[in-house]
């Protein structure tokens, strides 16, 4: 007999209520008459994102049932999560250990992580070298030229060193390329290079808050799979650092985070008026800019991306959960291999 | 398996009335309505006898009719409609 897959309910509409009644659970969303009905059976999962009110007869039969739920801040961020009494991914961390263990299959998932963020970057650069005119184009499909010549160097390299090795000068290549697709607002210096800890323009210190949220959504998606989000591959093991999430946003960056920065930028979206500066050099956004940010951030998270795995079209925000789904089948065994998410 | 469940309670009593809404509950438990009293379930075998189980409890066998048909694979994804009538998501997340 095959085995149905179950759905998860992605509760993101802010005062909706979530009730029991049998066998069945009621969704009422604010400001939208009648209610939707879904039958409890076919869900495994309930993610509620910020304000959603579940009622605590639906929370004890969730957790009677083994169905996750799982809190999420509005912004994306990981709070909190109930599992009932008669799972626990322990099976599933276990297996996440032992594959940090296998020198062969750490190699193999870290090569892929590094590849997708490169090939993602590169999609972004030409992307941006369509609207870009004479010198700058010529400069951001040179970089794009390159990038896919370091493709095959990773497929075959031999540990995680020289793969960070790789990942850094893409990386440096990737910003060096972004340079030319910046026409910021006056009052803006030109990006030169990226600059962390801290940042010291504008848009660094949008690029850094942009991977903050960025982060948040991936460490909530790790955690909602119930992976070890310490655990990672390309990343490795060190103590406070969420070396997993790191791994799952590699993929993510250039589409998700640097375009949203490049059109927050390029549109005027943010202007200097919503940048400060601090004493020892630092920038960072002000409270305004921050809201200018997560504002643009909610709506992106809704923007569809073609997933060819999945067969449709996926929300943004939901990208990282199917990743770290996909990774965990990988891990499970059921999947050959991790394959990263490519950006179309 | 994709099932389609149609229903007439007879509600000319109280004691109908009663059976309709515990009909009515009873497969909101199971599957999505599409219509007043026309469910469409995705279940597993077990779940089909436990469903079929808990109608038999229920209806009252000489005034009462359910229909459960059982569609073709994926039958429920192959859907015509006209008018208000939308294809539901039966196999995807939920997104609300």
């Amino acid at each position: 007999m095959t085995t149905e897959l179950l759905n998860t309910l992605y509760v993101q509409t802010q005062g909706t209520e979530l009730r029991l009644e049998e066998d069945s659970l009621r969704i009422r969303v604010p400001e939208q008459e009648g209610r939707r009905i879904v039958p409890l059976r076919r869900l495994d999962a309930i993610v509620v994102y910020g304000h959603v009110t579940l009622s605590s007869e639906l929370i004890a039969r969730c957790a009677r049932d083994a169905r996750s739920i799982t809190w999420m801040s509005r912004g994306g961020r990981f709070e909190g999560r109930l599992d009932g009494a008669v799972r626990g991914n322990v099976l599933l961390r276990h297996a996440q250990h032992q594959a940090h263990d296998d020198a062969a299959v750490r190699i193999a998932i870290a090569r892929n992580v590094v590849a997708a963020k490169v090939r993602n970057s590169r999609w972004v650069i030409l992307r941006a070298a369509r609207d870009a005119k004479g010198a700058a184009q010529g400069a951001m499909r040179a970089t794009a030229g390159e990038l896919a010549d370091a493709l095959p160097e990773i497929a075959v390299a031999p540990d995680t060193d020289t793969l960070m090795g790789y990942e850094g000068d893409a990386a440096r290549r990737h910003f060096a390329a972004v340079r030319h697709a910046l026409r910021p607002a006056e009052g803006i210096p030109p990006f030169e290079r990226r600059i962390r800890r801290p940042p010291t323009d504008p848009v660094n210190a949008t690029l850094s808050f942009v991977y903050g949220l960025l982060r948040g959504l991936v460490h909530g998606a790790a955690e909602q799979i119930g992976l070890d989000p310490y655990v990672g591959y390309l990343h490795g093991i060190r103590p406070a650092k969420p070396a997993l999430v790191l791994d799952l946003m590699e993929e993510f960056r250039a589409p998700l985070a640097d375009r949203l920065v490049l059109t927050l930028l390029n549109r005027r979206q943010l202007r200097p008026e919503h940048f400060e500066h601090l004493p020892g050099g630092a920038v960072r956004l002000t409270e305004d800019g921050r809201t200018v940010v997560i504002q643009a951030w909610q709506e992106w998270r809704q923007r569809p991306w073609p997933h060819t795995l999945a067969g449709r079209d996926v929300p943004a925000g939901l990208l990282p959960v199917m990743q770290a789904r996909l990774l965990a089948r990988h891990l499970r065994g059921d999947l050959p291999a991790y394959l990263p998410w490519i950006a179309s | 398996m994709d099932l389609l469940l149609t229903y007439d309670v007879d509600t000319t009593s109280p004691e109908g009335a009663r059976r309709l809404r515990r009909v009515a509950k009873l497969c909101e438990g199971y599957g999505l309505r599409v219509q007043q009293s026309v469910f469409e379930i995705v279940a597993d075998e077990a779940d089909l006898l436990r469903l079929l189980a808990a109608i038999d409890d229920i209806i009252n066998a000489d005034r009462d009719s359910v229909r459960v048909y059982r569609l073709p694979h994926h039958g429920l994804s192959d859907v015509h409609t006209r008018g208000t009538a939308r294809p539901q998501p039966h196999r995807g997340d939920l997104v609300v």
